[in-house]
């Protein structure tokens, strides 16, 4: 069967009606979960289909854009996602943060800052930050309507009793504009800081558990802490043995048999245009040097 | 009664309605992210007394599932038949409607509009407002997707101020005029100066 | 020189042409038809169409071909592809009382009006490999006798009724809500748990209501009656002001028939449980009854024995087979970033941990 076969960006306009009102909504109350009727995509529940359904809605033919996965533009996910817009809408895509319209993401903010001219769509995979700690949705949707959070904060007070510390290093959990704790996606905690203040519209889509919810551009965000014990964003302690950035995420990837080990930019687009003008890391060759 | 299938029922419509409906939408996404910018937004061409604006809006957001009010002269043999024939959106009264439209006047008193549930705040009503001018100018705007702050044309500042005090419910707003667009959701804090 | 890793469109194009050399199998084997399929392994077929929602033998059976015989992954598939569709309309309820029976039986009473009706059942077999099937071109199997029972056939439960013996249903007059096109919202419906059952997974309703008769939330079933048959879909179409019959489908229906004392707000009499499944799926269509009956509790002034199947939230969440398979596998995609994090916050407590160790030794 051709692409022709379906609709502009695949859903139908129908489809796209139910979810462009969710994100209206979404937008006008900050952190609020907003049911939509997520469709049955071509892709599994877990891989992205909130996300897809998000930029679907989104998308228009004049936009590029870039997906990522982990932070990087070449991981499998990520391309087979760029590819089903690629075919399905028609649309431009990109690797250059600065040159996207439209970042779909999974698990990373990039580094780069973003533009008021950018929506920046995450992919979830468990809206609700209360869950881990009340699984039945009743009870969760009660605890947000009175604004009760008390259950959020004993859990990570018993992680600073028994570990001196808040114990959470991804999908650390987020206040917005003082009304709605939400839940930031399984980003590092790294990333946090940049969710607040974000000139980007910032929209968040889980397929499988139906809800999406958004983060106007300037929008307050602040990750939960204890004037005690205040959340620091944590990162690995060393600079990216490729570009020499000290201050972007790093993976950590393991070289040889011995378990050597470097680290390199999380951010392949970020780390790339350091190295093309001309940062070189530890273990980095000059840009324009044969490799 | 029926309403006559004339050219004027039948035409106006978008051509193009995916491309269409996703530029516009766009548009209205921006608008409500971005309280105070004002955007440009066709591909509808209503019969009268309707604007660009807001027909465009209605058949990008409007359908079977959406009751739609029309309130005065908007409430006309000419658009009921419009919308029926190119959204299918009910008719209803201002206090069962998904989408309300019409002259701020013939919306007063907004308070019969739905606000929402403490459970499920996205159960509001959203308000397209036909503006006789849309400008930056006005009410000081403050709140999520301003940066500082915002000028924006309000009809009546006093409602938009009971309508944030009920945050997280509360109705959204869409003004209108011409092809122009600006958006006014219930986050947004009309300051009192 | 380290090289971040490629995943690519190549990786991504090279996996697929495997995929479909895999599928395709020993090319000196005859390629097997989606015909075949449809016509031979039509329990299969069936099952594809129950947790599809979608009543389309061929496209069903063409599924299971490119899925590879994976039943779960062919569901996916019927379902990305029913979401595409256009709709064109609500069709009336079917009425199975009219229902031309290839199967009805009655474990509650030895024979009723319409008679009981073996039909095409596994039920007597004895599970003994026959190696004839694995003779090609064997000689037809003889033909059978028995033709279906032309409608309408009175339902068995109905005669219960007439004592007041039975629980009577009343029609309700909402229209159902959709579970394909609406979010789930809790608590639901019946008309919306039942639904979610019927295209829930056969082997988890299948285990919940075996928890049942093993004391899990027990409700003391009798299979009333189990039909299965063919009904007509008949949709109104309001240019003609009448209903007009579009097709028909095959359907397992499945009342069973529950033993209950009475509650603080109940007479004592029969309760019920409902089943209603697309295609012969009888193993479904009676697990499904007991689910539906043991959901009831709340509506039948039973007791929470806090049992998994008497649990709504629990059993509709996560019924759906396309929705849990997805976020099972899903956790084989990188997840480097975030195990980068737990890896630096080990460390970090771990390096804390031994610092306060050594103070206090000190």
């Amino acid at each position: 069967m051709t692409e022709q076969a379906y609709n502009f960006a695949y859903l139908d306009e129908q489809t796209k009606r139910m979810i462009r009102r969710a994100i209206l909504k979404g937008v006008a109350v900050p952190g609020c979960q907003v049911p939509f009727a997520s469709r049955e995509m071509p892709m599994p529940y877990g891989w992205g289909t909130g996300g897809v359904q998000v930029t679907a809605a989104c998308l228009t033919p004049e936009d590029r854009l870039k997906v990522i996965d982990q932070g990087a533009d070449d991981t499998t996910n990520a391309v087979s996602i760029r590819s089903f817009f690629r075919r399905t809408a028609g649309i431009a895509v990109t690797e250059a943060t600065a040159e996207a319209t439209l970042i779909q993401t999974r698990h990373r903010i990039p580094e780069h800052p973003l533009t008021e001219d950018q929506i920046l769509v995450y992919q979830v995979p468990i809206p609700e930050p209360l869950r881990f700690l009340e699984p039945r949705e009743p009870e969760t949707r009660k605890m947000h309507s009175l604004e009760e959070y008390g259950l959020m904060h004993v859990k990570l007070y018993e992680d600073i009793a028994r570990h001196g510390a808040i114990a959470t290093s991804y999908d650390y959990p987020v206040k917005v504009e003082g009304r709605y704790v939400m839940d930031p996606s399984p980003i590092p905690k790294f990333d946090n800081p940049k969710l607040s203040g974000c000139p980007a519209l910032q929209l968040f889509g889980a397929g499988r558990e139906q809800r999406i919810y958004a983060l106007p551009p300037y929008t307050s965000v602040v990750s939960l802490d204890f004037d005690d014990h205040p959340f620091e964003p944590g990162k690995a302690d060393h600079d990216c043995d490729l570009c020499g950035a000290g201050d972007s995420y790093l993976d950590e990837v393991i070289i040889d048999d011995a378990g050597s080990r470097m680290f390199v930019c999380s951010d392949t687009d970020f780390c790339r245009g350091r190295r093309a003008a001309g940062h070189v890391g530890r273990l980095g060759t000059p840009a324009g040097a044969a490799a | 009664m029926a309403n006559p299938l004339t050219a004027e029922t039948l035409g106006g419509g978008f051509d193009d309605a995916p491309v269409q409906s996703a530029r516009a939408f766009r548009a209205a996404l921006d608008a409500m992210a971005r309280p105070g910018r004002i955007h440009v937004i066709a591909g509808a061409r209503p019969p009268a007394p309707l604007s660009v604006a807001a027909g465009t809006l209605l058949l990008t957001l409007a359908d079977g599932t959406t009751p739609v009010h029309l309130a005065g002269d908007i409430d006309c043999d000419a658009l009921r038949g419009w919308i029926t024939f190119h959204t299918a959106a009910p008719l209803v009264p201002a206090e069962a409607a998904v989408f309300a439209v019409g002259r701020w006047a013939d919306l007063t008193p907004a308070r019969r509009f739905a606000i929402g549930t403490p459970e499920y705040p996205d159960r509001a009503a959203t308000l397209i407002v036909e503006m006789p001018v849309l400008q930056a100018e006005g009410p000081v705007l403050t709140g999520p997707g301003i940066r500082d702050r915002a000028r924006l044309t309000l009809p009546d500042p006093e409602a938009f101020r009971a309508n944030h005090a009920l945050f997280p419910l509360g109705f959204d707003t869409f003004l209108t005029c011409g092809n122009r667009v600006a958006g006014l959701p219930r986050s947004t804090r009309v300051e009192d100066f | 020189m380290y090289v971040a890793v490629k995943g690519g469109e190549r990786a991504i194009e090279n996996a697929h042409a495997l995929l479909a050399e895999d599928r395709r199998g020993d090319t000196g084997v005859a390629e097997l038809s989606v015909a075949q399929i449809r016509e031979q392994l039509r329990l299969a077929v069936n099952r594809v169409m129950a947790e599809g929602s979608l009543f389309d033998p061929d496209l069903a059976a063409l599924a299971i071909k490119q899925a590879r015989g994976d039943l779960i992954e062919a569901v996916f598939l019927i379902r990305a592809y029913r979401t595409t569709l256009p709709r064109f309309g609500s069709s009336r309820p079917v009425d199975t009382g009219t229902m031309a029976c290839s199967r009805r039986i009655s474990a509650t009473f030895k024979d009723a009006p319409g008679g009981q009706v073996l039909g095409p059942t596994f039920d007597y077999t004895h599970r003994l490999l026959d190696f004839r099937l694995a003779a090609e071109g064997q000689a037809l199997p003889r033909p059978a006798t028995a033709d279906p029972v032309a409608g309408p056939v009175p339902h068995i439960t109905s005669f219960l009724n007439r004592e007041g013996l039975i629980e009577t249903d009343r029609p309700g007059d909402d229209l159902p809500p959709d579970l394909t096109r609406e979010p789930m919202e809790l608590p639901a419906p019946r008309a919306l748990r039942l639904q979610a059952i019927t295209r829930g997974d056969e082997g988890f309703i299948l285990s919940l209501a075996y928890s049942t008769q093993r004391g899990y939330g027990r409700t003391h079933a009798f299979v009333g009656e189990l039909r299965i048959g063919t009904v007509a879909v008949e949709m109104d179409i309001p240019e003609l002001g009448f209903a007009v019959e579009i097709g028909e489908v095959e359907l397992t229906e499945c009342e069973t028939v529950n033993q209950f004392t009475g509650s603080k707000t109940e007479p004592p009499q029969f309760t019920r449980g409902y089943g209603l499944v697309f295609g012969q799926t009888e193993r479904k269509a009676i697990a499904m009854s007991l689910v539906d009956r043991a959901l009831r509790w709340k509506e039948l002034g039973e007791d929470d024995t806090g049992a998994p199947a008497q649990d709504e939230e629990f059993v509709l969440m996560h019924a759906d087979n396309v929705q849990a398979t997805g976020f099972l596998e899903h956790i084989k995609l990188p997840h480097y970033v975030d195990f980068q994090a737990e890896t630096e916050l080990v460390r970090k407590l771990r390096a804390e941990g031994a610092a306060r160790r050594q103070e206090a030794a000190e």
